[in-house]
């Protein structure tokens, strides 16, 4: 079995120079490293606030305290890892604001009753993209992951959609690297067994599921 | 090896994190466990789906209103000097 491969990093040749004219107050290079990374920055924000207008805060408020704190970034890790870490800090910042009844954190360690060993394993239809239309796969994917918990959801996002390393996901989160391997883990396979409801190969498939709402567990 | 210990190392396994003995270990494994192996498979998918899924993309309208709003607050930030944000 093929291992799983990295999304292509941006070229960050010019980067540290656009961030050096930034800090020499150059707007336009700061607009720049805006447009190469805000479609990212608004992504992660979506999936961790789950709320389409405080994600949209979240990219303005987090491309503006990025430049006004440039002279804080001493270039030892990505601008990018260095972004994301103010962008998920504002968009923990915003959930814990619209659940104040939740616990959101990301040291927690979440204990779920699906930590147990996986439960389903039928083999999946070849093709999901083929057995639900568009509309219907984007719905369970999304249900899918928004019913994990905060910590777990943040760390998949950015190891597996985003495409960052271990080490950089670690500290964009200021977590341990064995905290962050520990909590992908149990993302990808608690992802896994909620997909396998929908996805499994069946006998008959004139049954289709609907996608389950509301399946939250923080 | 043990189904628990494949599933300790599945995250290192699929990401190309670990050695060449314990890959190989590993792999005996899957060869026998069915179990194991669709869940490896049925993992990397789970992983490729979400990748590939292009879920909240942000709109080129709404895009172009963030940056057009970002770009003038940072102007604002500017004339104001550091000490004001």
């Amino acid at each position: 079995m093929t291992t799983i491969q990295p999304k292509v990093d941006a070229p960050v040749t010019d980067e540290l120079a656009l961030v050096q004219a930034a800090k020499g107050g150059d707007v336009e290079a700061f607009e720049d490293l805006v447009r190469r990374y805000d479609r990212n920055v608004f992504r992660i924000a979506q999936h961790i606030t789950q709320n389409r207008e405080d994600a949209e805060d979240v990219v303005q408020d987090a491309f503006l305290k990025a430049y006004s704190n440039l002279h804080q970034f001493q270039g030892q890790s990505k601008f990018y890892t260095w972004l994301v870490r103010i962008a998920v800090n504002e968009a923990l910042m915003r959930l814990r604001r619209r659940r104040p009844e939740r616990m959101v954190s990301l040291d927690e360690e979440v204990k779920t009753e699906e930590d147990s060993l996986p439960r389903e394993v039928a083999d999946w239809s070849p093709n999901p993209e083929q057995q639900y239309n568009q509309a219907e796969l984007r719905e369970i994917l999304t249900k899918t992951i928004q019913g994990l918990p905060a910590s777990f959801r943040t760390v998949f996002v950015l190891r597996d959609v985003e495409g960052l390393s271990t080490e950089e996901t670690a500290e964009a989160l200021d977590l341990s690297i064995p905290a962050v391997k520990s909590r992908l883990l149990r993302a990808r396979l608690q992802l896994r067994e909620r997909l396998s409801r929908f996805f499994q190969r069946r006998e008959a498939t004139n049954g289709k599921q609907k996608p389950e709402t509301g399946d939250t567990n923080q | 090896m043990k189904c628990a210990e494949f599933l300790n190392e599945l995250t290192n396994y699929l990401d190309g994190a670990i050695d060449e003995r314990t890959k190989a270990e590993l792999e005996d494994h899957l060869a026998w466990c069915h179990n194991c192996y669709v869940v490896c498979d049925t993992t990397k998918k789970t992983i490729e789906i979400y990748r590939d899924s292009q879920l909240y993309e942000l709109p080129e309208d709404l895009r172009t209103r963030l940056r057009t709003a970002i770009v003038s607050k940072c102007h604002a930030h500017k004339k104001s000097g550091p000490e004001r944000v």
